[in-house]
């Protein structure tokens, strides 16, 4: 196969798997609807409601596996061969993916079928805005990208996001949950609010010591051997090391007395913002950071720095 | 990630009638308070931002100086603030040192504890094991003292410390989580030793070589060079190197044309001014070391070569010139001054462009690679500046230059192609261009600590797993003889367990006790 059919292959891949996530979500709508008039005590194990949400996570599974050919084939398709996260579109096509995996790896151990129709809507989302406006085609990567630290580096940063975006989540549901009165529907059938803040932790938990190793250990390395050192206070620098000191503080809070629940809550969605802002404010705004990957790499006028 | 088992150190409030020793120990107690760790760690956060927003010096000076110009009102306040340098400002620092203070206060009077704690036995059983939240509870026949060895067997199969009491049996593990949790307070110390090592000895030089020319280390040869506060030039390794050939690859075609890659500089060095000569192709990514330096190929441009005769026919200046690349066309501005010209100095200021096109009425380079190469120049004579140290090479001073203007009036500009030589006005001379070279712009430095930092990093994530992942754990077993459901010679036996880890799963817990409860059980029935 060619560049371009590889190419064309990705394409589509993510217009199928984004028609199976809707599907996914439709289904997961139909068994929450269901769940609606039922008392949020009561279990549904058979029937329907349940069925509709078995398909769910069964077409969710379905999604991911073309989520996956996609990523695959638009790797396949530059050339070199390369990772698929060169620029933003790859990142989130990436990051999306990373989000259902965890999802799926993550539902027995946390039973997390709750998130169902949350993850599939929010990857829905992020895959139509990533297909409408951050889609570009494939091109080869800046010099300095061409390391083996690109995978190492960029796949550790891609779980933990993923990891804390799913903590987020929950961090959200948590606070949600706790303003509502409802007796029935979604909010009261979520995990009591105890469970919910040791999901979120948990996966708080898992996220940071990833994102330790993305961003002040493969970082700096990889820093250190194309850009000549190994902390620049590149702007993409700075706020990974904001995310970092913010979650810091969330593991640290909650550790000390009185700080769970709520205010860790608010603290991770901080955290949380802090880390979307890196990935999407920093590539658009800032022109001097070495990490931008929307545009091209502008080069800075009279200075020697052109690769 | 303090975890003191909810015991946070609450600080006194202050009283108006304290000596001076109280008042230190209160201050001491307020820093080193958990909340005031939190507090700092978000501040720290905070005072992050505008080093992001504003231009840093150490970073990107040509766009401070851009953003100068631009806000003339604003400038003086935020130098006043030292937002033109957040990450050396003594808020900054001020911050990141208490924030130490803060980490040190923690970490002394927990190893203590954690040294008493390493030491003690297992605490004794609580009376009541119903009370703790994850309990149980059986009857059987065995006797009492059977029922504790199989417990305290069984526990230390599963890595308990394990003590037995007269009706009891006391186990605690897990004793790592602590651990891990100072050695991660201690990592972060240590990765700023590895940090201000770099930031004191070290040093980050730059410097432009033309192809085919050389440079030995030696701070004379040194474009830019930034030392750290305690850096010795004598220090500096006796290295020298040629560039002997530069290679790149031009994309044509595709979505990112016009982009270079494959960069080789293949350089012949020795390490010594004795050593044998050795080649290395540098390559981003790929920098080569020698000794404890290390050298980067960071850049890449054009070299008009250009020779300069004067107004007596004599060669006033002659050889290839560093043109500075000002986009990613490599259209590139540079200056030939010649000031030892007779009868009158010369010097040209302009444009190269290595494809030259005209783009909407303007000339401009369309493509990086060498397809139309055309130099583009104006002539300036007179009063050239001094020449003195300090002056770029790269800047022409025009203050007292006179421009040399062609009959109508109009500016004299030269517009060249390789070969051509243009006689200037006036008799000042001639001007041809002989060709282009190309340079690099390598970056030398050397950061010591970085293994140090390194070290401390990796440590600090060895430390936060274990401060994570490991689950202190504490289980009791009591016998009792109960009047009542008991029947006579029946024991009672209480299993407790106490979780310690914060957001640890109950579900883990609950099954390990009924594991253990299930294996005493087990082996009655087996006997």
């Amino acid at each position: 196969m060619t560049n371009e059919s590889w190419e064309l292959l990705s394409n589509r891949a993510v217009a199928a798997c984004g028609a199976v996530y809707f599907l996914a979500l439709l289904a997961h709508l139909v068994q929450w609807a269901g769940l609606r008039s039922l008392p949020a005590e009561e279990q549904v194990t058979s029937g329907r409601v349940a069925m509709a949400g078995r398909l769910g996570v069964l077409l969710t599974v379905l999604a991911a596996g073309i989520h996956f050919v996609s990523l695959v084939a638009r790797g396949l398709a530059a050339d070199p061969v390369r990772v698929p996260w060169g620029n933003m579109y790859e990142f989130t096509l990436a990051g999306t993916f990373m989000v259902v995996l965890l999802y799926l790896v993550f539902m027995r151990r946390f039973r997390l079928e709750w998130m169902g129709p949350v993850v599939v809507g929010l990857v829905l989302t992020l895959l139509m805005v990533a297909v409408i406006w951050l889609y570009e085609p494939v091109a080869p990567l800046t010099e300095a990208l061409y390391s083996y630290w690109l995978v190492i580096h960029v796949v550790s940063a891609i779980i933990a996001t993923a990891a804390f975006t799913l903590g987020g989540i929950c961090s959200v549901l948590y606070l949600l949950k706790e303003r509502s009165k409802a007796e029935r529907g979604y909010l009261a059938r979520l995990p009591d609010l105890v469970s919910l803040d040791r999901v979120s932790y948990r996966m708080h938990a898992f996220a940071f010591p990833v994102w330790t190793f993305a961003v002040l250990i493969t970082g700096p390395i990889w820093a250190h051997e194309a850009w000549a050192s190994y902390w620049n206070w590149d702007p993409k620098e700075v706020w990974a090391f904001i995310t970092w000191v913010v979650y810091a503080a969330y593991l640290h809070a909650r550790a000390t007395a009185g700080w769970k629940g709520r205010n860790a809550a608010i603290v991770a969605l901080v955290g949380l913002a802090t880390l979307w802002f890196n990935f999407i404010g920093i590539n658009y705004f800032s022109s001097t950071s070495q990490h931008s990957y929307a545009a091209p790499a502008e080069i800075e006028p009279t200075s020697a720095k052109v690769m | 990630m303090s975890d003191t088992g909810g015991r946070d150190r609450q600080a006194p409030a202050m009283t108006s009638d304290m000596t001076a020793r109280e008042l230190g120990r209160w201050a001491w107690r307020q820093l080193t308070s958990m909340r005031t760790a939190l507090v700092l760690l978000l501040l720290l956060a905070l005072a992050s931002i505008p080093g992001s927003v504003v231009p840093q010096e150490d970073v990107d000076s040509i766009g401070v100086s851009r953003w100068k110009d631009a806000h003339p009102k604003l400038t003086p306040v935020y130098e006043r603030l030292d937002l033109f340098s957040v990450y050396d400002s003594p808020w900054f620092s001020a911050i990141y040192l208490l924030l130490m203070v803060s980490l040190v206060g923690c970490i002394l009077p927990r190893t203590a504890v954690y040294w008493r704690a390493l030491r003690s036995r297992p605490p004794t059983a609580p009376r009541n094991l119903s009370r703790l939240p994850e309990h149980a509870t059986y009857t059987t026949s065995d006797a009492d003292g059977d029922v504790l060895e199989r417990a305290a067997t069984e526990l230390r199969r599963r890595r308990y410390r394990v003590v037995v009491g007269d009706d009891f049996v006391s186990a605690e593990k897990g004793y790592l989580r602590e651990a891990g949790n100072l050695v991660f307070h201690i990592s972060v110390l240590v990765v700023l030793v590895g940090f201000a090592i770099g930031g004191l000895f070290g040093f980050k030089g730059g410097v432009i070589v033309i192809e085919g020319q050389g440079f030995s280390n030696d701070l004379t040869q040194y474009d830019d060079f930034v030392p750290g506060s305690l850096f010795n030039a004598e220090d500096l390794e006796p290295f020298n190197f040629t560039v002997d050939d530069f290679e790149l690859e031009w994309l044509t075609e595709g979505p990112r044309a016009g982009m270079a890659r494959n960069f080789v500089s293949t350089l012949d060095y020795q390490e010594t001014p004795a050593a044998p000569m050795k080649s290395y192709d540098l390559r981003v990514n790929h920098p080569l070391k020698i000794g404890s330096t290390e050298v980067f190929l960071i850049g890449h441009g054009y070299a008009p070569v250009i020779t300069v005769r004067d107004g007596n026919g004599d060669v006033a200046r002659s050889g290839p010139v560093i043109f500075l690349p000002t986009d990613t066309t490599f259209q590139s501005f540079g200056v030939v001054p010649a000031k030892d010209a007779q009868p009158a100095p010369i010097a040209l200021e302009g444009e190269f462009f290595p494809t030259f096109a005209l783009g909407d009425g303007m000339p401009r380079s369309i493509f990086g690679d060498l397809g139309d190469p055309l130099l583009s120049m104006f002539v300036y004579t007179g009063d050239l500046g001094s020449g003195a140290a300090g002056e770029s090479v790269y800047v022409l001073d025009k203050t007292d230059a006179d421009q040399v203007m062609k009959a109508d009036g109009q500016p004299f500009r030269l517009d060249m192609r390789e070969g051509d030589t243009v006689e200037l006005p006036d008799g000042l001379g001639t001007v041809t261009f002989e060709g282009v070279e190309r340079w690099n712009k390598v970056q030398i430095s050397r950061t010591p600590g970085k293994l140090v930092a390194l070290t401390g990093v990796v440590l600090a994530l060895v430390g936060l797993l274990g401060s994570l992942y490991v689950r202190p754990r504490r289980v009791w077993v009591r016998t009792r003889h109960s009047d009542d459901g008991a029947g006579v010679g029946e024991t009672v036996v209480d299993l407790g367990a106490l979780d310690r880890s914060n957001g640890g799963d109950p579900e883990r817990g609950e099954q390990e006790l009924a594991a253990i409860m299930g294996s005493l059980q087990h082996r009655r029935d087996a006997k």
